[in-house]
């Protein structure tokens, strides 16, 4: 292979990392935030619910998410017959069903670790913010939007830039189930070449993506540097 | 029947009584100071007031509304918001928004006020009309407080004195019944606290009410038409600044005014 057919591959295998990337943060914080608000809830079941579910996903390996998620002929064809009393067969299988399916699992995984942080956050800002609001007549909605989120924001941006960064690379876990990501490719590419660098080339394509990341989120941090919380 | 009616307010948080029924009244345009030492109720009384907490019992009008009623017990966020913004608070620690420059914590609150009351179907001309009236009114006060260039400033570039005073322009710009302020000065360096008791001072025309929480004796005495002294959850002695402070009656006043002179 040249080095030009190994690009070539490796380049399409990154489009499918960066879909599932794309797919989870663009699931995951609003997903996040909401779990969030279930685990500050003074709403005891939806308090409970909400926090044994941010347990069970943080307490147990992404991996092994990704293989039950890939697998929902194994238990959500099962569940939906049981609740409809019907007798379906879903159709997901395929490389694209199971694409989806793994993205699922990680925006899951990634809403639950986003909402410890948005809680962290949310529960960081002084509770005179609240009250300021409150005195000149704001509505609850106004007050969370207008005068906490960008402070919240502010406060997250660090540690939510260290989960992205970790999303990235996580990615590569997607190997188990599909086999169309950069890290599957270059293994592939490793097998059939007995070369090694292949895989060592697929990690700069990890590292520069990264690096633009960083770059991106250090201007995020800069452009809320004028107001201090 | 006076302009603020305050009767038999009581309050607890668990088993301490904080507030065991407070009564007092106040007329239209006086200076009504609270005095007392910290853990008195002071400035739960004044939360209770501004709906921060909320009363066992106890019952407030002010001119002929109805701004407190323990026995309602479930207000709609709409009934609260219209009985809190009868009265304006400044906080010790001012609470600023500083995300928001100087003019936008003054008219940010008006602002969204503005939009929710023209509508949806409000023409943006209606709207963009609205918002310099705002506008103006903003820029009045800051200049009222004396910090008309900083209206482009964010909090954290200010001091703690000018902080305050943007604190009390943003309490004015929705035009409150009675202006509270509690402990405005506490949280102020000594030397700023000058700046921010002149500008409070400046406010006492007759046209605005005001309730201030406070430890600053000498002040007290100057502004107030009225002093509370509140021991222990109660009033323990009320009357004119000459009263309270040249003629003292209860033990526990005059030990406290002796603390406090020392």
């Amino acid at each position: 292979m040249t080095f030009l057919q190994i690009t070539t591959q490796l380049l399409e295998g990154f489009a499918y990392t960066l879909t599932i990337f794309g797919a989870t943060l663009a699931c995951a914080l609003p997903l996040g935030l909401l779990i969030a608000f279930g685990t500050m809830s003074k709403f005891k079941p939806l308090n409970l619910v909400s926090r044994g579910f941010v347990w069970v996903i943080r307490g147990t390996p992404l991996m092994l998410q990704i293989i039950f998620f890939s697998m929902p002929n194994l238990w959500l064809t099962p569940l939906i017959n049981f609740v409809f009393r019907s007798n379906v067969d879903l159709p997901i299988r395929g490389t694209e069903a199971t694409l989806i399916m793994v993205c699922v699992a990680f925006s899951i995984n990634y809403a639950c670790y986003f909402s410890e942080i948005f809680r962290g956050g949310i529960q960081s800002i002084p509770y005179g913010q609240y009250e300021a609001g409150m005195v000149l007549g704001m509505t609850k909605r106004q007050i969370f939007f207008r005068v906490v989120l960008l402070q919240v924001v502010k406060r997250i941006v660090p540690p939510m830039s260290n989960e992205i960064i970790t999303l990235v690379k996580d990615t590569a876990l997607a190997s188990t189930v599909i086999m169309v990501d950069l890290f599957t490719v270059a293994k592939m590419i490793v097998n059939k070449t007995v070369d090694i660098w292949p895989l060592f080339y697929a990690g700069l394509f990890y590292l520069v993506f990264n690096g633009l990341l960083t770059v991106i989120l250090s201007r995020v941090e800069k452009r809320l540097d004028y107001f201090k919380v | 029947m006076a302009f603020l009616e305050v009767k038999n307010v009581k309050k607890s948080f668990g088993n301490t009584e904080v507030l065991k029924g407070i009564d007092f009244s106040l007329e239209r345009g006086q200076v009504l100071s609270i005095i007392g030492s910290s853990g008195s109720g002071k400035t739960t009384l004044l939360r209770v007031i501004n709906h921060l907490e909320t009363a066992d019992e106890g019952f407030a009008t002010v001119g002929k509304d109805i701004v407190l009623d323990a026995s309602v017990k479930k207000l709609s966020e709409k009934e609260l918001r219209e009985m809190r913004l009868k009265f304006g608070l400044v906080f010790q620690s001012f609470n600023l928004f500083p995300q928001y420059n100087v003019k936008k914590n003054l008219t940010l609150a008006a602002e969204l006020r503005a939009k929710e009351a023209l509508g949806k179907k409000a023409s943006k001309e209606e709207l963009a009309e609205r918002y310099s009236e705002i506008s103006d009114k903003a820029d009045a006060l800051l200049e009222k407080v004396g910090l008309t260039e900083k209206a482009e400033s964010y909090p954290c570039e200010l001091s703690g004195g000018q902080c305050q005073r943007v604190a009390i322009a943003r309490a004015l710009m929705l035009e409150p019944e009675i202006l509270c302020f509690d402990e405005p000065t506490s949280a102020l360096d000594p030397e700023l606290t000058g700046e921010v008791l002149k500008v409070i001072k400046s406010l006492k025309s007759g046209e605005h009410t005001m309730i201030i929480v406070t430890h600053e004796m000498e002040f007290a005495k100057n502004v107030s038409d009225k002093i509370i002294f509140m021991s222990e959850g109660v009033i323990e002695e009320e009357g004119t600044p000459e009263e309270i402070f040249g003629n003292p009656k209860s033990e526990k006043l005059k030990s406290f005014l002796f603390k406090e002179n020392f």
